[in-house]
């Protein structure tokens, strides 16, 4: 089965982030795809570079990360979410002229269409949130 | 579900939050406002809390928050048509429909007739509504 996945809730504060990667990759381990997953509210957090959890706990943006890289998972953070609450990219930053970004790899910043259109193309939309 | 080449599903977009004490009201309504463009087949539910993002007369001057709420009376001209409306939600919090936005839309079968937009489901019948569709997004 294809599966889009929508993360609402920021990582750590809520448990929607864990519950998201672990059903992500239950579902590719049973042989399912999970094309894409789109972050929105404080989701988009989960998509810091910045973030430096302490050495004994889990590292929720490097877990997505890895996820993406070995799975081909699409990540996408939500542009006006993002904007809002300081995730930048760096085309995004250079046009809002701030002189730094923090997207972690594997994740890129799109709009609330691959929302939509991951809806359209998936099987099931599975949402995590509050 | 399909339409010719176009995939048409059913979207619903379930809002149960108050307006202005967390952001999932104004980015919801983000969401369907961007979705309209896709031609989907869209309906919204205002439950539990939900219900107060269409209370009348909406002032957020002294908490220094943008008054989005007459957004929703351009719902209609977006084509969203379905709205429903939890009656047990508006009991419990001692509310009637007269307490919310009359929302509409123009029926281009219709000789462009003005008709409601809102209906007032109870929550077996909204049950059912859910079950109907293909994508549920939750706010």
């Amino acid at each position: 089965m294809k599966f889009g996945i929508l993360v609402n809730e920021g990582p750590y504060t809520h448990q929607a982030s864990d519950s998201a990667f672990e059903f992500a990759k239950s579902a590719i381990e049973k042989g399912h795809e999970v094309f894409r997953v789109f972050f929105y509210h404080d989701g988009v957090n989960n998509g810091t570079s910045l973030a430096v959890p302490p050495q004994d706990d889990r590292h929720i943006p490097n877990r997505w990360s890895e996820l993406a890289k070995d799975h081909s998972v699409d990540l996408v953070l939500c542009v006006a979410a993002a904007q809002r609450r300081g995730m930048l990219d760096e085309d995004e930053a250079k046009r809002n002229g701030k002189t730094s970004n923090n997207v972690a790899e594997g994740f890129r910043i799109s709009g609330l269409g691959q929302l939509i259109e991951a809806g359209i193309q998936a099987d099931r939309m599975v949402v995590f949130g509050d | 579900m399909e339409d010719g080449d176009q995939v048409i599903k059913k979207f619903m977009y379930m809002n149960r939050k108050s307006p202005y004490g967390t952001i999932y009201a104004l980015e919801s309504l983000e969401v369907v406002l961007i979705a309209a463009a896709f031609d989907q087949d869209v309906s919204l539910v205002f439950a539990d809390d939900g219900v107060y993002q269409l209370m009348k007369g909406q002032n957020t001057e002294e908490i220094g928050m943008k008054n989005f709420s007459p957004t929703y009376s351009a719902l209609g001209d977006y084509d969203i048509k379905k709205i429903y409306i939890e009656k047990e939600s508006l009991e419990e919090r001692g509310l009637s429909l007269d307490d919310l936005q009359d929302l509409k839309y123009e029926d281009e079968d219709d000789d462009w007739a003005e008709k409601d937009s809102i209906h007032l489901v109870s929550r077996e019948e909204l049950a059912e509504v859910i079950d109907q569709q293909d994508v549920v997004f939750s706010f």
